[in-house]
């Protein structure tokens, strides 16, 4: 099966295809094709994961070339992949979480009349997710990363009618336009200084003979294009509006994989960015400030998606941060990737689960928590599947996002006490606004609107939703021996731990209390006071909350510094097209009439005045000869 | 010998000024020709006064050019009549830019 | 012979198609015959490209004979892989744009017959500008294509025709004329040399010193600067392109302007190359200024028309911009981006003019929310905005990589510029679709009819080939590689060696990076 690990990405990409070209008769199944190809694929890397596991361990890496992709003169790509430890628990992650999603959108897309091209992008979602991390090439890497890309377009846009919808795709897309420009530098650099694209050369290259300025602008055009991808700070502002796609769409492109790229490119250059301190230290800033602002963005918003959404930010910046520290924090930032994509999902898919039984009359889903309130009772598998994620992103001590977070913090501290300190807070004030979460959706009293009645899911949608559940209890597991640590080495190299001035139970205790902290004043606060149905206007909260709402002003930055500026410039170079580039040509062509004007006045049409001008100008010619002969 | 050239002479002013002046165009037709005869007198008494034939070959040339000219003259001249009952030549100004 | 006879297949399918009857009930076989004489020259050029020797390089299937003797004129045809390229390029083209003007509304008292028949006589006329071998036999066939664009925008295009197939000429006159000079100039230059000659093979090794070699480089480099058209010289395209039909627009935007990069890549190099070398800062600036400029005016139309001519000013910046760069890398990328650009253009330029043909108004504004009524049109814009926008997996992304790559090893300022082009490139094609196909349906275009078999079938050649080149360019660039080979080498700038070449054989860890031990390869799997 190893040889054939490229099929995990072609059954995808041609299910996609033909669903995409399918015509009406598709519609009936269609979206069993689509899930039966994602089912396969995940079936096809499992087998090859076991393969693998059961190779020696410095076996473990299946590279092969599928064909020539471009070569011309020194300019040569390989469609190469390679399997090994790194991508095979991305393919896991993306076919394993993805199939449930597939499954859970039969439900959720039922009543959509374009289901079945739903069903096309997501295996073309799939397919790009698993062409970014099978590329053995940085080049064909590039074509999954944009394909993806285009996948979130498509799919962010996908209820098109709706201008919030169809803005938000474009947004996302050209946010990651920028981002791009900086994978797309990097990879011209490569063939500039190292004369291939290659991720094995290029890294070991790197690593080795090239300059540290070389590693330097690798590492921070490739961060600049994680920075779009992963929605990182500064191009964060396209993922909470990204939330205008259907739910499974930010479960599985927006919470588990797609967003992860960036940290996935990260650790897959690990040989650059070891080779360049100023980058790591980039990616350690970049993933702090993400951390915290996409955690303050969390405590704000009153869309429960949004408010996930936010929490993805941070929770990324988690996986960035660790990624930063070097190969103390590679494996562990792999694994939180890891244990978010379940915990993660699960929660996204729980919203879409309460959305969909708190829609109204119109069948439109209601995002606002403040409509929400005592659906516990309501909606019992959803209350508890939520609930297990609930524990596990807030690190209950026994979930897995205990062991993953508690792991980054740990190296954090090992790194420096600030940057430690500060992934600490991000851990409390992930404890608070997921307790929010928690309170106003499923405990406090309800506030339902007339017309709701809220019911549990079906069968097809709660199932991925309890596998999900029982996947961000246990994903802890993979840390016990060290075993993500061990599995890893041959990607990222051995782990290196920090000596602690503490013991790494200390940390453990203290994360707890932040943690402890955290939900204990989230509890207070909305469980002491009534929650209004409407949200409090702007004036009215403190300013924290006006930038949280606010999504602290990233909107408001881009739109003064390129929205409108570009806009100007646009209109300026329209007006000056016309009247300066195009008004020389017709400046040019009207002066010449106006020439040609003023020579035709001679012209009278008068037989008499040509004549006379001929007399005057043969007497002119004789007289000149007269002169000439006579001189 | 003089004498010719001088006849020569005022024939051709006469006609000269005749175009410039006259509006029907029959006459400045008329003018033209004059003014060609003109030549020709001019050149057969070069050609006398050189005792060469060369000017009356050109003066030849000339009566073939100005009976051609009749031609094709006239027949304009009667078309512009026929569409526009008049011979003015200041009345066919129509042709210029 | 058999590049003559290529050439002349449309010739004699124009003369036919002129001959027929030019009623109303003829029209259908009329439309047969023009469709059916473009598919017998596209045969024929398949058959070329089966006789052309990919691996030898230089130009073959050659045919020569003298034509003006005292001026040193020959007819002299030849094709090397550049040419052959776009020879293959302009006979794929031409059916697709016959089919999908199948039904094009012409105005009263145009008759079916003439319109087709000049497009096969540009065809014609194409395919011998890019076989001519010959500089006094490619001025006159590049002159000569002025005449039938001339009267297809003129006769058969919309408001405003007039005005735009004017300017078209003169603006095209004016750099031909200049061009002459040269032509002329290079007639003084061999006569004094010894015998007068034209051909390619005599002048490219032709040392004529160096004011002079700038001299005769201008007269050409204008003809071909103001055809691409380059940054200030582009003003006639919008017009044009705003009211010729859409197949007009394709053929000259995807085929005609060609001539123009492909004169640039043909005659300015391979004649004159240090002259080439010279004037590479100005025409790289001028390539870089052209496609940000050409973005950021498409960015700011309404005429979806104009605005899809807008992104070919950008696009032809980066075709020139690999030229003048001189790498291998970037022309091959820049060849091969002609080929590209002609597709995706050409499928911009029809899908757009179907929609546009619906209705009745070109002002993006006009539209909203088609997707919902018409998602096969929808469907394909989105394909050929995002084949414009260079998204990697479709053809033009592989030759705009390699222009930007080819650039980068040459000069970093203006490789930098030129990738910020792929942002604004997003944005030009996603507001336009956002605008016109997303959003609330606007009753106006409630019953825009979705797009029938025949324009199906139209675009899907150009779709299919947009896809499938975008994974398998390798084809193409084995065509293009050796004839690049040699106009880079002739130039003599070529691509600088990586600062550190990686090894790519047996990788040994170095520092922190721990690679696997040894690369493992599977058995098989090829």
């Amino acid at each position: 099966m190893l040889d054939l690990v490229w099929l995990v990405v072609v059954v995808p990409l041609v299910s996609g295809l033909g669903l995409l070209v399918w015509g009406k008769e598709g519609d009936r199944v269609g979206h069993l094709v689509g899930t039966v190809a994602s089912a396969a694929s995940f079936v096809i890397g499992l087998v090859a994961f076991v393969q693998l596991l059961g190779r020696p361990e410095d076996d473990r890496s299946v590279a092969d070339t599928l064909f020539t992709w471009i070569s011309a003169g020194p300019f040569h790509v390989d469609m190469a992949y390679r399997f090994d430890p790194l991508s095979a628990l991305f393919v896991l992650l993306i076919t394993g979480v993805g199939t449930l999603i597939h499954v859970y959108s039969i439900g959720y897309m039922a009543h959509d009349e374009r289901r079945r091209r739903f069903f096309a992008y997501l295996n073309l979602f799939v397919a790009a997710m698993l062409t970014l991390v099978l590329a053995d090439d940085y080049l064909v890497l590039f074509l999954g990363w944009e394909g993806v890309g285009l996948a979130s377009y498509l799919l962010i846009g996908f209820w098109q009618h709706k201008p919030s919808a169809a803005a938000a795709a474009k947004k996302a897309f050209v946010l990651n336009r920028v981002g791009d420009v900086g994978m797309a530098l990097a990879i011209m650099l490569m063939f500039a200084q190292l004369g291939t694209s290659s991720i094995q050369a290029v890294n070991a290259t790197v690593a080795g003979q090239a300059s540290e300025s070389v590693a330097t602008a690798l590492g921070l055009l490739l961060l600049l294009g994680a920075c779009g991808k992963s929605a990182q700070v500064p191009l964060q502002a396209w993922l909470l509006d990204a939330m205008e796609g259907p739910t499974p769409v930010s479960a599985l492109i927006h919470a588990a994989t797609m967003v992860t790229a960036g940290v996935y490119l990260v650790v897959r250059s690990n040989g650059i960015f070891d080779a360049a301190p100023v980058a790591q230290t980039a990616v350690v800033v970049v993933g702090l400030v993400t951390l915290l602002a996409g955690a303050w963005i969390g405590c704000t918003k009153d869309d429960i998606k949004k408010a996930l959404a936010g929490s993805t930010m941070s929770q990324i910046g988690y996986m960035m941060l660790a990624a930063g520290l070097g190969p103390a924090g590679y494996a562990f930032a792999i694994f939180h990737l890891v244990t978010h994509g379940f915990f993660k999902a699960n929660m996204f898919l729980g919203a879409g689960s309460v959305m969909h039984g708190m829609a109204g009359p119109d069948g439109e889903g209601d995002v606002d928590m403040r409509h929400y309130g005592a659906l516990r009772r309501a909606m019992p598998v959803t209350f508890a599947t939520f609930g297990l994620g609930y524990l596990a992103i807030i690190g209950f001590p026994g979930f897995s996002g205990f062991f993953s977070k508690d792991k980054i913090i740990e190296a954090a501290f090992g790194e420096s006490f600030w940057i430690g300190l500060a992934a600490l807070l991000g851990a409390g004030v992930t404890a608070f606004y997921m307790t929010r979460l928690m309170v106003m959706t499923f405990t406090s009293p309800r506030r339902w609107l007339d017309d709701v009645h809220p019911h549990e899911s079906p069968r097809v949608m709660t199932v991925p939703l309890v596998v999900l559940a029982a996947l961000s209890v246990l994903g802890g597991v993979l840390v016990l021996g060290g075993w993500i640590e061990h599995w890893l080495q041959p990607v990222v190299g051995p782990s290196v731990h920090h000596e602690l001035a503490v013991p790494a139970w200390v940390v453990s205790v203290v994360v707890t209390a932040v943690v402890a902290v955290g939900v204990a004043l989230a509890w207070v606060t909305y469980t002491r006071t009534p929650i209004a149905q409407t949200a409090p206007a702007d004036p009215d909260v403190s300013v924290l909350t006006r930038a949280g709402r606010n999504e602290l002003y990233g909107n408001a930055v881009n739109d003064t510094l390129v929205v409108r500026p570009t806009r100007h410039l646009t209109r300026v170079l329209v007006f000056l097209d016309a009247r300066l580039v195009d008004g020389l040509v017709r400046g040019l062509a009207d002066r010449l009439g106006d020439t040609s004007q003023f020579l035709r006045t001679p012209q009278t049409g008068y037989v008499r005045s040509y004549a006379l001008s001929i007399l005057v100008g043969s007497l002119v010619v004789v007289l000149a000869l007269l002169a000439v002969t006579l001189a | 010998m003089n004498e010719y050239l001088t006849l020569s002479m005022i024939l051709f002013t006469i006609g000269a000024v005749g175009v410039l002046v006259r509006r029907n165009a029959i006459v400045v037709f008329m003018c033209v020709e004059l003014m060609l005869n003109a030549t020709n007198l001019a050149l057969v008494t070069f050609s006398r006064q050189h005792g060469t034939l060369d000017g009356q070959i050109a003066a030849f040339f000339v009566m073939v050019v100005a009976a051609a000219e009749v031609v094709v003259g006239l027949a304009i001249i009667v078309s512009i009549y026929s569409t526009r009952r008049t011979t003015s030549v200041d009345d066919a100004s129509l042709l210029k830019l | 012979m058999i590049l003559s006879v290529l050439a002349a297949t449309p010739l004699v399918g124009a003369l036919v198609v002129t001959l027929m009857p030019r009623t109303a009930a003829a029209a259908r076989s009329v439309k047969v015959v023009a469709l059916a004489s473009s598919l017998v020259a596209l045969a024929l050029a398949l058959y070329v490209t089966s006789q052309f020797d990919v691996g030898a390089g230089g130009y073959q299937l050659t045919e020569q004979h003298e034509w003006i003797g005292a001026l040193g004129v020959h007819y002299a045809l030849g094709v090397n892989g550049i040419g052959l390229t776009l020879v293959l390029l302009t006979t794929v083209l031409v059916p697709i744009v016959l089919l999908a003007a199948w039904e094009d509304r012409l105005p009263a008292s145009r008759s079916v017959n003439s319109y087709l028949a000049w497009m096969l006589v540009l065809e014609a006329l194409a395919i011998g500008v890019f076989c001519a071998t010959d500089a006094f036999l490619f001025y006159v066939l590049f002159e000569a294509t002025l005449i039938p664009i001339y009267f297809l925008i003129g006769s058969y295009g919309g408001a405003g025709r007039t005005y735009a197939a004017v300017k078209f000429l003169i603006y095209n006159l004016v750099g031909g004329l200049l061009m002459l000079a040269s032509i002329v100039g290079l007639y003084v230059v061999t006569a004094r040399a010894g015998d007068p000659t034209y051909l390619l093979s005599d002048l490219s090794g032709l040392d004529v010193g160096t004011t002079t070699e700038r001299l005769l480089f201008l007269g050409f480099m204008a003809a071909f600067a103001i055809k691409a058209p380059l940054f200030p010289f582009h003003t006639w395209l919008p017009d044009a392109a705003g009211t010729a039909t859409p197949a007009t627009s394709v053929l000259m935007v995807s085929i005609i302007d060609k001539v123009g990069t492909f004169g640039m890549l043909r005659w300015c190099l391979e004649l004159f190359p240090g002259a080439s070398e010279w004037a590479s800062p100005v025409v790289i600036t001028l390539a870089v200024v052209s496609i940000l400029y050409g973005a950021l005016l498409a960015i700011g139309q309404d005429d979806v028309r104009r605005l899809v001519a807008f992104t070919s000013v950008s696009h032809f910046g980066f075709i020139i911009l690999g030229i003048f760069t001189f790498t291998h890398t970037a022309t091959a990328g820049s060849t091969l981006y002609m080929f590209n650009h002609g597709l995706s253009t050409a499928a911009l330029f029809l899908v757009t003019g179907m929609m546009v043909a619906r209705r009745g108004s070109a002002s993006i504004s006009d539209f909203g929310g088609v997707q919902k009524v018409a998602p096969v049109l929808a469907g394909i814009l989105l394909l050929a905005g995002l084949s414009s926008l260079s998204l990697p997996g479709l053809a033009p992304f592989v030759s705009e990589f390699m222009v930007l790559a080819g650039t980068f090893t040459r000069s970093v300022p203006a490789a930098v510029l030129a990738t910020l082009g792929i942002v604004l490139a997003a944005l030009y094609i996603l507001i336009m679709y956002q605008r016109t196909m997303t959003g609330p349906l606007q009753p106006e275009v409630a019953h825009l009819r979705d797009l029938d078999h025949r324009e199906v079938a139209a675009l899907a050649p150009a779709v299919v080939l947009i896809v499938g080149l975008g994974f398998f360019p390798q084809p193409m660039l084995d065509l293009v590689n050796p004839a690049v080979d040699e106009v880079v080498t002739h130039v003599g700038v070529g691509d600088p060696p990586p600062r550190t070449p990686a090894e790519l054989g047996g990788l040994t860890g170095a520092g922190a990076y721990v690679p696997e031990h040894g690369p493992h390869e599977t058995e098989g799997g090829h």
